[in-house]
């Protein structure tokens, strides 16, 4: 059920909306993990799904980019449209999706080779770069984007993986800006770095925010009052209630919501 | 300080003592393993040094054109067949004159192998500017002659006993004076192919014809191992089928590889009609008995890609055969290659499939295809093992010796591609 | 709060927190009802009492000050958490002036004898006092209860404290007027009443604070504001 206050209603009127869920239900064989969620993003916001473990957030998002496919015992009911286009419809090509919809996970996974190769990849798979040059500017911007570009620009040929954990997750971000998304879809990003890695990439968010559409999914109650302008509230998965971030951490309409925000359930 | 922590207590010390133990257990295993392969290698290379070199007889050999070209045609099919006994014989006389009986000549000249004659045809028709002139030659000595001059035919047996009879001996002793016989370096063993003479054999038919085995099984298994194992983990649907499959390729390594023998018998050789005791037969069915160890080899090692690098690909928009080749093969490739090369290695030293499919002839030219006749290191030291004469003996060894080494540097090739590209992710 | 923090320590600091704001509350009854009896009986040492009880006051303010401030830094409380500290937070300094404002009415009540007021002023003086006093209890009760309603009640009830405040106000000026040597004690009696009528704006400043905590809105329009004195113009 949705439950809005009556501020994300005015934010909603003002901001477009890019992704809109309707009525999703995700089953892992015959165990129901989301129960009937509708949900809308707003384009060029930042939306945080929060809630306890095990509430179907990481489940939820990853029915955005169709990442729920490669799971065999996976069933994905009910309707998500991107830019007013069912992406579960048969006809679409998912290959092509995810690279409108980019992700990052919770592990910065790089692949094992250079920093120039791993964000060069998305865009040489998509054929984005006519000639080398132009392949190598977009990385170059990748990176700027990324914030990563100053500390590395002196070693793009060195592996990905020696650098530390937070710039490791900032390449991934940059691999992932790479391809020149519209949405980017966070897996609890930060939860294995350090508070100053996680501050930096909280920064990056706030400057990405004005190109791209961000939905994270956090565990940290913080970081979502800190970096989110929308708040949705999962729970044994169900959406209890999804809003103004600041109207959900003032004043939240459902008990539940209260109930988690302020530490009395887990 | 509470008791238990402190170095002096009973527990302490019961627990060292059990530790110590355990350690000792751990290094006496070790010694006696590592002693008992000191024992084996010592009595290999011990029965086996010798055969790396060869006796050879020095003598002035006059080329005599009259004899061995008389229509000068220089053709090389004729001096290779010519008769060169009458001047290996004028040879030996000159040296030892006293030989004066027929009979004696005749055993005078079986001092020397049977293959001598042959060697100095193929000198000869390599240059025959050497006609006419004489010229100082180094030739194979009898293997008896070589058993005896590296000191494994004891001339105080009775005469009756030995083939080497005491005129023999004597014989040696004048040519020893003079300075004319002498142990060589054995290239014959690495340059020939099987010979009823021990002091002619070699292994390098045999040896050629593992290399063309060994080709053919991996050009088939690991192309075909390497793909089967990606397909059955990556895109096979995990269902009973690919569960019962995958109990089958289990089962099958552990199979006793002369089945696949009979199978190359049946199927190869009966029904397809393929060239009996050839390499191609010989790797067809070694590919078959390696495959089953390169998938499950392989298959473990996709399986320990973690799967944050497949997620990573294909939130990119990867497809699934780009995220594959791209990522997750390249990967696993030097744990795959690992493996196939510790298959090979293996298939290497098979020798009951091989004699299934008739690898166990005797085959004295060196095989120059696929498709030539050929037999493989192990059989070929099967063969020599199982023959009568006494000069095989250190040649078996010497077969094993150089088997061995192959084998150890395939592990060790093994060893070091896995140490260089592994990668840390 | 029907649950509990899963942190024990965090429900404890909230609870000491309540408890100091209740131990303020319950002196600043107290001392109004000291100053007001003392009032009067003219009882100066009952007055004196009343001055130095101010001290303990503004020690547990600061207290509970220190407290809010470590819930806040130490806990990052969200909702109705925040809501609730940061409220107690601000209706404290409420009792804390209203505690300052007793006090100061204890202090004119010697002065007061002195002048030999007339009884009439110090009547309506009484009333408003326990007008307020009442106002006290109520808000109390609705600070531990949570009670919104109740608050509102409370709220409204200030204009009652504003009419008897205005009624005065005119009262004295006509005493005033009709024989100068009343003024200085007429002076005295109308500080004191200003200093029940600001009690009386306090105690609704502690509802809006309490309607917020409960509702998570600020209270709308203004409330009636009846006290007109600023208006009256004696010609």
């Amino acid at each position: 059920m949705i439950i809005e206050t009556k501020t994300s209603q005015a934010i909603q009127s003002n901001t477009p909306t890019i992704m809109t869920a309707n009525n999703v239900d995700v089953f892992y064989g015959k165990k129901q993990a989301i129960c009937n969620v509708s949900l809308n993003i707003p384009e060029n916001q930042i939306t945080a799904l929060i809630g306890p473990s095990g509430c179907g957030k990481s489940t939820f998002l990853r029915c955005f980019n169709r990442m729920n496919d490669t799971i065999n015992i996976c069933r994905v009911s009910g309707e998500i449209k991107f830019s007013g286009q069912n992406i579960y419809d048969p006809k679409v090509d998912v290959v092509a999706l995810r690279s409108r919809i980019g992700m990052v996970f919770q592990k910065a996974n790089p692949f094992p080779k250079s920093i120039f190769e791993n964000v060069a990849y998305g865009p040489r798979i998509h054929g984005l770069a006519e000639s080398k040059d132009e392949l190598e500017s977009i990385v170059i911007r990748s990176l700027k984007r990324a914030g990563l570009y100053d500390e590395v620009s002196d070693r793009l040929s060195e592996p990905g993986t020696s650098l530390s954990g937070g710039q490791q997750q900032r390449l991934c971000i940059a691999r992932a800006i790479a391809v020149d998304p519209q949405v980017i879809l966070m897996d609890e990003p930060c939860s294995a770095l350090d508070p100053i890695a996680t501050a930096i990439i909280e920064d990056l968010m706030e400057t990405m925010k004005e190109k791209y559409t961000i939905v994270i999914v956090t565990h940290s109650m913080q970081q979502a009052a800190r970096v989110s302008q929308q708040t949705a509230f999962f729970h044994l998965g169900e959406l209890v209630e999804s809003g103004d971030t600041q109207a959900i951490f003032t004043n939240p309409i459902q008990e539940r919501t209260q109930n988690y925000i302020s530490g009395r359930i887990g | 300080m509470p008791n238990y922590i402190l170095s002096t207590s009973r527990q302490m010390a019961k627990r060292h003592a059990r530790e110590k133990r355990f350690k000792w257990y751990g290094r006496i295993a070790i010694f006696i393993s590592i002693a008992f392969l000191v024992f084996m290698f010592s009595a290999i290379i011990f029965r086996g040094a010798s055969a790396f070199q060869q006796t050879k007889i020095s003598l002035d050999i006059n080329f005599s054109e009259s004899i061995l070209d008389p229509s000068s045609s220089r053709d090389p099919d004729l001096l290779k067949r010519a008769n060169y006994k009458p001047i290996v014989v004028e040879s030996l006389l000159s040296v030892i004159p006293e030989v004066t009986e027929r009979r004696d000549r005749n055993r005078l000249y079986k001092l020397l192998s049977t293959g001598a004659v042959f060697d100095l045809g193929e000198k000869v028709a390599d240059d025959p500017s050497i006609l006419g002139k004489s010229k100082k030659v180094w030739l194979l000595a009898s293997s008896e002659v070589d058993l005896f001059m590296k000191g494994k035919i004891d001339p105080n047996v009775s005469e009756d006993l030995r083939r080497l009879k005491d005129r023999d001996i004597e014989w040696i002793e004048i040519l020893k004076s003079e300075g004319r016989i002498k142990k060589k370096f054995n290239k014959t063993l690495f340059t020939n192919g099987d010979s009823r003479e021990p002091e002619m054999a070699g292994i390098l038919g045999a040896a050629i014809g593992s290399f063309f085995s060994l080709l053919v099984c991996f050009l088939i298994a690991f192309p075909l191992g390497i793909l089967t194992a990606v397909y059955l983990e990556e895109y096979a649907k995990k269902n009973f089928i690919t569960d019962f499959i995958e109990v089958n390729i289990n089962n099958l390594a552990a199979v006793p590889s002369i089945v696949f023998g009979l199978l190359g018998l049946s199927i190869f050789l009966n029904f397809f009609h393929l060239p009996r005791s050839t390499p191609l037969v010989g790797g067809i069915v070694l590919a078959l008995m390696t495959l089953p160890t390169i998938i499950i080899a392989s298959r473990s090692i996709l399986r320990s890609i973690p799967q944050s690098i497949r997620d990573a690909a294909l939130g990119l928009g990867a497809s699934k055969t780009q995220t594959t080749f791209h990522h997750v093969v390249p990967l696993a490739m030097p744990g795959m290659l690992t493996g196939t090369i510790l298959g090979m290695a293996r298939a290497l030293g098979e020798t009951a499939p091989l004699l299934m499919i008739g690898m166990v002839a005797f085959i004295v030219d060196i095989p120059k295809g696929v498709t030539d006749v050929a037999t493989s290191l192990p059989v070929q030291i099967f063969l020599w093992a199982d023959s009568p004469e006494k000069g095989f003996v250190e040649r078996t060894s010497a077969a094993i010796m150089v088997l061995l080494a192959f084998l150890i540097l395939m592990n060790i090739c093994a060893v070091y591609l896995r140490k260089r590209l592994e990668r840390r992710w | 709060m029907i649950e509990n923090h899963i942190v024990a320590s965090f429900d404890n600091d909230m609870s000491k927190l309540e408890s100091l704001f209740q131990e303020m509350g319950d002196i600043v009854l107290v001392q109004l009802k000291d100053a007001t009896r003392a009032l009067r009986k003219e009882d100066r040492d009952l007055a004196k009492k009343v001055v130095k009880g101010d001290k303990q006051l503004n020690e547990l303010e600061r207290d509970l000050n220190d407290l809010a401030i470590k819930i806040l830094a130490l806990r990052q409380p969200f909702a109705i958490d925040l809501r609730y500290v940061l409220t107690t937070l601000k209706s404290a300094g409420h009792l804390e002036r209203m505690g300052d404002l007793t006090r100061n009415m204890a202090q004119r009540t010697r002065t007061i004898a002195k002048a030999e007021a007339e009884t009439g002023p110090i009547e309506t003086l009484i009333r408003m006092s326990k007008l307020v006093q009442g106002m006290t209890e109520t808000i109390l009760e609705a600070y531990k209860s949570r009670d919104g309603e109740l608050a509102k009640k409370v709220r409204a009830q200030d204009e009652k404290v504003d009419m008897a405040h205005n009624s005065l106000f005119r009262e004295l000026v006509t005493y005033m007027m009709e024989d100068a040597s009343n003024i200085s004690a007429c002076m005295h009696v109308l500080f004191i009443a200003k200093n029940i009528e600001r009690m009386g704006d306090n105690i609704a400043d502690i509802a809006k604070e309490i309607i917020y905590m409960t509702t998570g809105d600020w209270p709308e329009g203004k409330r009636a504001k009846s006290d007109k004195t600023s208006k009256i113009i004696f010609s």
